[in-house]
């Protein structure tokens, strides 16, 4: 009984939350386009610079989204408690950008911490570009 | 006379094995309450919870502690920890649920009792309970780069998210 459970839970969560990298490309280029109407495309040069670019923090400190994703998104990262974080670049970690609620969470997150500011659609956009541009 | 050695050695170990077992094994102490935290779970405390740290047990802080800690997640000790309100809901009740005063376990109680009542934690590293238990380790061994801070239990417990903090599972990496 209990395995059934697991299994129509597991069957679920595949239907409700699975996603590719391209569809989650798909939306937010249709949130760019609404954000900015002379939006081209995505760039993954634009996503690797963003990735890489520190910013002057109002806490004093010099960060990145790589100061824990580390340069090279197919190394593991680290996060402030000393625990790792996996790779980020798909090619070496399936599992990244295939489910839509996580992604935002933590866009959501790590923008306010790192930017002090949302992330617009296309910064998201070119950071998914680059991460599927690492091979 | 080896044989009748033997035999003794086989019958002690057979009596003090059932003898632990009619017990409720080790761990048990003189005050028949398990001295370790017991086994807890929950699918959203574990996946949320566990993504920038370990998992800390519900039962290393109060209900008043995890309280605070939940409502302060949007600025989690510098960080974006934010959760929507089901999830943070749920995840707060099985927090208050296994406290440290909800748990009747004598590591809970002791945490639990080294707290003074007008103060609220946010940090088990933080507690009279923790830094008495820790007083020879010194402060350049927590910022190692194999532990980075006295937050990082697991380091140097190994059980630490299963509240296993047996004094045999520890181990200060180098
Ligand atoms: C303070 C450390 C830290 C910084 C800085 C950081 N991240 Fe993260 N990031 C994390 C952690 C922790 C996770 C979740 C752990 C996991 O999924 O393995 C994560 C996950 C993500 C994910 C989820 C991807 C997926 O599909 O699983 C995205 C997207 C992301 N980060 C983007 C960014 C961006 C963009 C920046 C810079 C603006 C950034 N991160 C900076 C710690 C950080
Ligand atoms: C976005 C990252 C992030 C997430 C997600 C997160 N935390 Fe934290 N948490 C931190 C950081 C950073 C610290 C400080 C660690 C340090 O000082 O080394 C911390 C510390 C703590 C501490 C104090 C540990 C101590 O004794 O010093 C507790 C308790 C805690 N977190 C509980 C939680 C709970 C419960 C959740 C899930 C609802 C959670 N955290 C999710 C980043 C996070
Ligand atoms: C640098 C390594 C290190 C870190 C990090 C660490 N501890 Fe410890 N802890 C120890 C050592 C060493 C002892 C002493 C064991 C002994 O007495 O033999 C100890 C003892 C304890 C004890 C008492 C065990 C007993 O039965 O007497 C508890 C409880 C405990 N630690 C909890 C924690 C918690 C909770 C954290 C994280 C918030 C933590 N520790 C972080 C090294 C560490």
């Amino acid at each position: 009984m209990r395995n059934i459970y697991i299994l129509l839970g597991i069957l679920f969560s595949v239907n409700a939350f699975a996603a590719t990298p391209q569809e989650l490309l798909k939306q937010y280029e249709v949130q760019a386009k609404q954000e900015n109407a002379a939006f081209t495309g995505f760039s993954a040069d634009a996503g690797a610079s963003f990735f890489r670019t520190e910013r002057a923090h109002s806490n004093g400190k010099q960060v990145s989204c790589a100061t824990c994703h580390t340069s090279d998104p197919r190394n593991q990262g680290k996060t402030r408690a000393n625990k790792v974080i996996e790779p980020m670049a798909p090619i070496v970690n399936a599992k990244r950008f295939t489910d839509p609620a996580k992604v935002e969470k933590w866009f959501g997150r790590n923008c306010k911490d790192v930017l002090e500011r949302a992330c617009t659609a296309k910064e998201k956009g070119d950071y998914i570009q680059f991460m599927l541009s690492v091979k | 006379m080896k044989k009748w050695l033997q035999f003794l050695v086989l019958i002690t170990s057979i009596t003090s094995t059932s003898a632990l077992l009619a017990s409720g094994g080790i761990g048990e102490g003189s005050e028949g309450r398990s001295s370790q935290m017991p086994p807890v779970m929950n699918a959203k405390w574990k996946a949320e919870c566990s993504g920038c740290h370990m998992l800390y047990h519900p039962g290393l802080l109060p209900e008043r502690s995890w309280k605070a800690v939940m409502a302060g997640l949007d600025k989690h000790f510098g960080e974006s920890a934010g959760l929507d309100a089901a999830t943070r809901d749920e995840i707060t009740s099985f927090l208050v649920l296994n406290s440290a005063d909800k748990s009747a376990n004598r590591r809970s109680s002791r945490i639990n009792q080294s707290i003074p009542t007008n103060s609220t934690p946010l940090r088990v590293s933080e507690t009279r309970y923790f830094i008495s238990k820790h007083d020879e380790i010194s402060a350049s061994t927590f910022k190692r780069k194999s532990v980075g801070s006295s937050a990082n239990c697991i380091a140097c417990h190994r059980g630490a998210e299963k509240g296993d903090f047996s004094e045999s599972q520890v181990r200060i990496p180098r």
